[in-house]
């Protein structure tokens, strides 16, 4: 295959940043995107330039690194997926390729498409746990859980923290990240106990960060490449909702 | 330097008891004037650093990824083992250890894998409460499932995913110390140098990843927490950043490296496609459950197959070679990973590999799904079910059970493997030597320990399915936080290790210098270049067959390489930016000597044991053999300037509580 691709490159947070095409020849439909990227950096180097800055580490789904806005879509195209699976037969020859970095806000680019997703961190550090000290633990099969509720939480436990939901969101919302964490924790008797706390002060913290609020326009679900379900926004609302009223 | 293991006194059972009742405390107050640096945040460091904080220690937490999240434990997928015996099917923490002991081919160190057994229950107690979603049965009760190389069920799953729900538990305690003060967080930082002061691990020198600076850390100890070195072979199931920098740097400050050339080749792995290839997907443990594999018994089928003539199943049942079953007809398709990698090779250097480049072999459930479907019919009460049906039942049972694992080949491949049979290759997948450690965790320098797949002390020579997770854990939640104790209660009048010291200076410098090297030296190729080629050294000459002749070659290729890559490496950019390229060929440097280790210790090593396989070695059926009378050693070498020159030291292992036998899987 053949093809044009258009970069954002942008030296560093205070530059302003630019579109930069590229040709590449001979690029095989079993490659995956990465891996497009990688062969499009050593071409790159050889010819005397700076590689293009991505992040990416596992290469296979899970570890939520990789982070690319390509033709207008967080991912790509295709649904379940994060870029590191997605693969060049996605594209036709001849095609020209957009590719960004996450925009947020509460994202703000270290260099090229990379971002600084920290806010995340940050969120979870200040209520995505259960207040257990090492050795603390009862027997695991002490507490029972209901089966459809411990199936609930692990869908919701799926989320990589990649931040695809907010570089789709038009308000840049993290409501879809920092709901997973709220629901798996208050859907098992385990989280229940801080769940009043939990749910304001993580809240909290999103607001401080800068992410948008929801307005339920369900583009976060159809792009999060783990099917994080938006049920679980109607859930931390709820919660949310709950918490305000009745804490002290 | 002697080795002493510091195994204590006494049975079996009570070593650990006693030890923790008799190593030394520091008090609450005493902790807060204790400084800790730990290296990595997967499993081990992210465990690690929770739990010391807990107790109080300040802790400085490093990663070179953008959050501790990210570290690679996440991309485990089956399950972790424990001793729990929920399933009442004769499980013990005796059973868990011999397995063990076992399945490493009697290479590992009674005492800690005891150990370990004893703190598997404990690990599963503590991710429950933290949250950590487990799959249950419907009476709300943990679930297990089996793995292979044992008889009981006693591994504990989140469906594939079991590694990242561990690994979020283990974040999810630390970024509550984070909230708290009591670990401050360096993310995209790492570590390039330890620094030694008067014999003890004092601190390290960092690079912050984002601006380039060079950073100087003290701590009272330091805990390498950094993972497993398989991606010297360039392409691995490893993370494309997973690197042996830490260790490596350690190991040159004078921590011995020990069982280098002990490397896991897992067996079903996605094969290569082509040169552009960076990295390979590993296909979960527990498909070998229902997959049987295969290759053609005649040659024109072969042929046909990779030439696109012909489709694998339209080959016909007797002209198929289930070779597996053929040479282990007791354990069949769920022989341990070594055996089974090592026939997959055994049958494509044969010609019978059933791609392009002849280096695949089939994992068919078609079998499987048929069983399940009539089953399926059965229980709905469909009575002369057409193939039609069985095939739709059969098919939704298997998507259950492995759903996610197949539509993950599906996308890499465009292949659907509920019509045609999966193509596996083995890939390098998990290390079982590394940094050498004694009981305490402490490497042979003072002060600094190693903990996790950086360290080499629990699985021989093989490591089996659902360990990795089990050892992670164990070493970071339950060991480090009791025997850290024992050193740091020296430390409690020391007072914070100051960094503008000599020791600092001149390990800063050197840091330096190596960086200035990388960006002044006008190469001309690129750093995968290097990687590559060193990968392929290293698989062909010290991969799943070695000899000795091969690895000569290796070690007087890779010392060739090595010279070329510091003439000839070219790296862009600026040291004081965002520079991916200079952050590779610090590592690849590194690389580049511990390849030429691995093979050093392959050669040393004349006898076959778990994933290291002489080709000298073997029976004349072709499987491998030990020599335990000459080989029941850890090897642990120590840095002596040159990779060839390393001197081998020697810890015998003693065997008291179970008898050395040849594995046999027939």
């Amino acid at each position: 295959m053949n093809l044009t691709i258009k970069v954002w490159r942008q030296d560093g947070p205070s530059d302003k940043g630019k579109m930069v095409d590229y040709k590449l020849t001979d690029i095989s439909p079993d490659q995956s995107f990465l891996e497009m990227m990688d062969v499009l950096n050593n071409q790159i180097i050889e010819e005397g330039g700076e590689p293009i800055a991505f992040d990416h580490d596992c290469r296979e789904g899970i570890c939520g690194m990789c982070s690319m806005y390509i033709n207008g879509e967080a991912h790509g195209p295709g649904r379940g997926v994060t870029t590191c699976q997605l693969h060049m037969r996605s594209f036709n020859d001849g095609d020209t390729i957009y590719v960004e970095p996450w925009r947020a806000k509460a994202f703000p680019v270290i260099k090229d498409l990379v971002v600084d997703r920290t806010s995340f961190d940050r969120i979870i550090a200040s209520g995505g746990y259960v207040s257990v000290n090492t050795g603390a633990a009862q027997d695991a099969n002490a507490l029972p859980v209901n089966k459809d509720d411990a199936d609930a939480a692990f869908d919701a436990a799926t989320c990589i923290g990649c931040g695809a939901c907010v570089a789709t969101c038009k308000n840049s919302s993290a409501m879809l990240f920092v709901s997973a964490k709220v629901s798996q924790l208050s859907l098992l008797p385990q989280g229940k106990v801080e769940a009043h706390d939990r749910v304001l002060n993580m809240v909290k913290q999103m607001d401080e960060e800068g992410f948008g609020n929801c307005t339920n326009t369900g583009a976060c679900e159809v792009e999060c490449p783990k099917g994080i379900s938006l049920e679980n926004i109607a859930r931390m609302n709820r919660e949310f909702m709950f918490a305000s009223l009745t804490n002290k | 330097m002697s080795l002493d293991s510091k195994i204590p006194e006494g049975p079996i059972a009570e070593k650990w008891t006693n030890h923790k009742n008799n190593i030394k405390l520091v008090n609450p107050a005493n902790k807060r004037l204790i400084d800790v640096i730990v290296i990595g945040t997967g499993l081990a460091g992210g465990s690690a650093a929770a739990s010391l904080a807990e107790m109080g220690y300040n802790v400085k937490a490093f990663c070179f990824q953008d959050s501790p999240r990210r570290a690679h434990s996440i991309a485990a997928q089956g399950g972790i083992n424990a001793a729990k015996n929920y399933q009442n099917d004769g499980d013990s923490t005796y059973r868990l250890f011999y397995d063990t002991v076992k399945g490493g081919d009697y290479r590992s160190r009674e005492a800690n894998v005891y150990r370990l057994a004893e703190v598997s229950a404990n690990i599963i107690d503590q991710c429950v409460a933290q949250g950590v979603p487990f799959a249950r049965e419907y009476g709300g009760l943990l679930d297990n499932r089996s793995f292979g190389g044992v008889q009981v069920s006693r591994t504990f799953y989140a469906k594939g995913q079991t590694g990242q729900q561990l690994l979020l538990g283990a974040y999810s305690a630390m970024e509550r110390q984070i909230g708290k003060g009591k670990i401050q967080m360096y993310d995209r930082h790492e570590m390039l140098d330890l620094v030694v002061v008067d014999g003890k691990a004092r601190g390290i020198i960092a690079r912050n990843l984002i601006n380039g600076e060079i950073e100087r850390h003290s701590a009272h100890a330091v805990l390498i927490c950094s993972g497993g070195y398989g991606n010297v072979f360039f392409l691995s199931t490893n993370a494309m950043g997973s690197n042996a920098t830490a260790a490596w740097k350690i190991h040159q400050k004078g921590a011995h490296f020990a069982n280098p050339c002990y490397t896991q080749i897992h067996p079903t792995c996605i094969p290569v496609s082509g040169d552009y290839q960076s990295k390979l997907t590993l296909m979960s443990e527990s498909l070998r459950n229902d997959g049987r594999i295969w290759v053609p018994k005649k040659k024109e089928d072969v042929e046909a197959i990779r030439s696109g003539k012909l489709r694998p199943r339209e080959i016909k049942e007797e002209d198929r070679d289930y070779y597996l079953e053929r040479r282990y007809p007791s354990f069949g398709n769920l022989v341990p990973r070594d055996v089974a990698s090592r026939a997959a090779k055994e049958r494509c250097d044969a010609g019978y590999g059933v791609n392009q480049t002849g280096e695949a072999v089939f994992l068919d459930f078609a079998s499987a799904i048929m069983r399940y479907g009539r089953e399926a019919a059965n229980v709905q009460g469909i009575h002369n079910p057409d193939e039609k049906t069985i095939k739709k039942l059969g098919d939704e049972v298997i998507a259950n059970k492995y759903g996610n694992l197949f539509q993950m080949y599906e996308k890499i491949t465009d292949d659907n493997p509920y019509e045609t049979p999966m193509k596996i290759y083995p890939a390098v997948h998990y290390t079982m030597g590394g940094v050498w450690v004694d009981y305490n965790l402490m490497t042979s320098i003072p002060g600094c320990y190693a903990l996790g797949e950086a360290n080499f002390s629990d699985h021989g020579a093989n490591r089996l399915g659902a360990s990795a997770l089990m050892q992670g854990l164990a070493d970071g939640y339950f060991v480090i936080p009791y025997t850290i104790g024992d050193y740091l209660a020296d430390d409690i009048r020391t007072g914070t290790i100051p960094t503008d010291t000599p020791e600092f200076d001149a390990a800063e410098k050197a840091v330096q210098e190596r960086i200035n090297h990388f960006m002044n030296n006008k190469g001309s190729k690129p750093v995968d270049h290097f990687h590559k080629r060193l990968g392929k050294i290293m698989w062909e000459k010290c991969g799943m067959a070695r000899n000795e002749k091969g690895l000569k070659e290796a070690i007087a290729e890779i010392q060739e390489l090595r010279k070329e890559f510091w003439a000839d490496v070219k790296v862009p950019g600026t040291a004081n930016s965002f520079n991916q390229e200079l952050e590779k060929a610090g590592r690849v440097a590194d690389f580049l000597e511990l390849g030429e280790l691995m093979c050093l210790d392959a050669l040393t090593r004349a006898e076959s044991c778990g994933g290291h396989f002489r080709e000298e070695s073997q029976t004349d059926e072709g499987e491998a053999m030990r020599n335990d009378k000459d080989f029941t050693y850890v090897a642990a070498w120590e840095y002596t300037g040159e990779p060839s020159a390393a001197k081998l030291h020697k810890e015998e292992l003693k065997y008291e509580n179970i008898e050395l036998k040849q594995r046999s899987y027939k």
